[in-house]
């Protein structure tokens, strides 16, 4: 019931937020204030949500902020990047100390994945608005299908680990918190997962959406992490591939504080609330209303940049 | 109870076997989000407040953030590259401070392992770490969006 509330209480506002930014007198009919605070309780909202649903709050940011917000995609975008960048930076430390994270796995994967991120920084930046727009509703209607058909494997196993992973040493050790033991891990595949990595650096950079969804998949699927493992290393490769990317919209001038700050602060301080929530708040609903949002923004998205709903 | 304690020695264990310089980076990179958290919280607050003059008030943005960043830094010639250094007296250009510091963090941390991994002749950790640590540094420079 609560969470039926909490969510009318989102759309509400989102819808409302929606009406003022289409009107063509927006910026003189709401006080310059409302959109900041409408910005900071929204990506609460995104943080308390994203964490029981297993996203990052980027993947929501960018689509929802983009579609419903009068802020210009450049802006939204270079916000999106710091949201995540905020995020995987308070919670990289945590991550490496536990072992849940591995900075010798990161190492390999972040030097090609932020290099491809600046080169996708850069062409977002040179792209039209609307061909963005399009590109980004078709890659979040995408991130919606991989979240409703992609498989996890909690402990997959690695026969035998590549020559590349064996020369660079790419295993290690973590306490599983839920069956107390600790998990032995390596990793096979290296190479195909290099190439992987670079094309999911240049859509963190393109569209600033963060790339957990696309990390955690290929760490764990193809190079055969464990799941855990995977997805506290996709939070370590993310704080070094969006700080490539952030330079780039910093340099551009594309980075509003007025834009940022509510987001990052919202978002970090609803995650908090979302992890302390995550035994209590039902994982299924709130995955099931997080793909009901991705599927409407990513729809918007696409109609906005084919200019069928401006 | 027994289980209790078996479970935290393990987790004693694993932590005595992660890496120095993983442990290292993560102390490094704890403390540069601090303060970059605080420096961007901090400049924000002064900016809304008004207790440090804005380059673009927030009362006018409202105007210019529809518009495609190129338009907006026409209308408002508001800094690129490292230009917003010059105006560190301003709210908004001093919150870009704090976002320097959280996209420049890594690079620190990541530099504080290069003689850790020397010193241990891990050669192919010393080179990626330093490819690493220079695509940050040219994505900071601003030479390659230049």
């Amino acid at each position: 019931m609560r969470i039926r509330a909490f969510a009318l209480l989102c759309a509400g506002l989102l819808v409302a937020a929606s009406a003022h930014a289409a009107s063509p007198v927006a910026s003189s009919s709401a006080p310059w204030w409302f959109w900041p605070l409408a910005l900071f309780v929204c990506c609460f909202a995104m943080g308390v949500v994203a964490v029981p649903a297993g996203i990052g709050g980027g993947t929501l940011f960018v689509p929802l902020i983009g579609s419903f917000f009068p802020f210009h995609l450049d802006f939204v975008r270079g916000a999106g990047l710091l949201v995540a960048l905020a995020s995987a930076l308070s919670s990289g430390p945590m991550l490496l100390r536990s072992g849940l994270g591995s900075l010798r796995l990161t190492l390999p994967l972040a030097v090609l994945a932020s290099a491809s991120s600046i080169v996708g920084a850069m062409l977002g930046l040179a792209m039209p608005a609307s061909m963005v727009q399009m590109l980004l509703g078709g890659v979040v209607l995408c991130i919606v299908v991989l979240m409703l058909v992609a498989k996890r494997c909690e402990f997959p196993v690695v026969e035998r680990p590549d020559a590349l992973s064996q020369s660079l040493a790419l295993h290690g050790v973590f306490l599983d918190g839920a069956s107390g033991r600790s998990v032995h891990w390596q990793v096979h595949r290296t190479l195909p997962g290099l190439f992987t990595f670079m094309g999911i650096g240049v859509m963190a950079g393109m569209f600033g959406i963060g790339a957990g969804w696309a990390n955690v998949p290929v760490l764990n699927l193809l190079m055969g992490a464990p799941l855990k493992l995977a997805a506290g290393t996709s939070g370590v490769v993310l704080s070094l591939v969006d700080s490539a990317a952030a330079w780039v919209y910093l340099h551009r001038g594309a980075v509003l504080p007025m834009i940022a700050v509510p987001s990052v602060v919202g978002m970090m301080l609803g995650a908090r609330i979302g992890a302390k929530l995550l035994h209590r708040l039902p994982a299924h609903v709130v995955r099931r209303l997080v793909l009901g949002v991705l599927i409407f923004a990513g729809l918007r998205a696409l109609l906005k940049g084919t200019g069928l709903w401006p | 109870m027994a289980v209790n304690a078996a479970a935290a020695a393990e987790l004693r264990e694993i932590d005595s076997t992660q890496s120095a310089p993983q442990v290292r980076y993560a102390l490094l990179l704890e403390w540069g989000t601090r303060i970059g958290l605080f420096v961007l919280v901090l400049s924000f607050a002064a900016y809304l407040s008004g207790w440090l003059p804005a380059h673009v008030a927030p009362d006018e943005l409202p105007q210019v953030w529809s518009l495609p960043v190129a338009q907006y830094l026409n209308q408002t010639g508001a800094p690129v590259g490292w230009d917003w250094i010059a105006r560190l007296h301003q709210g908004d250009m001093l919150g870009l401070a704090g976002i320097a510091v959280l996209a420049g963090c890594s690079a620190l941390a990541l530099l504080a392992l290069v003689p850790m991994y020397a010193a241990a002749s891990d050669r192919p950790f010393v080179v990626l770490t330093v490819l690493q640590i220079l695509v940050l540094v040219a994505a900071a420079s601003g030479w390659v969006t230049s």
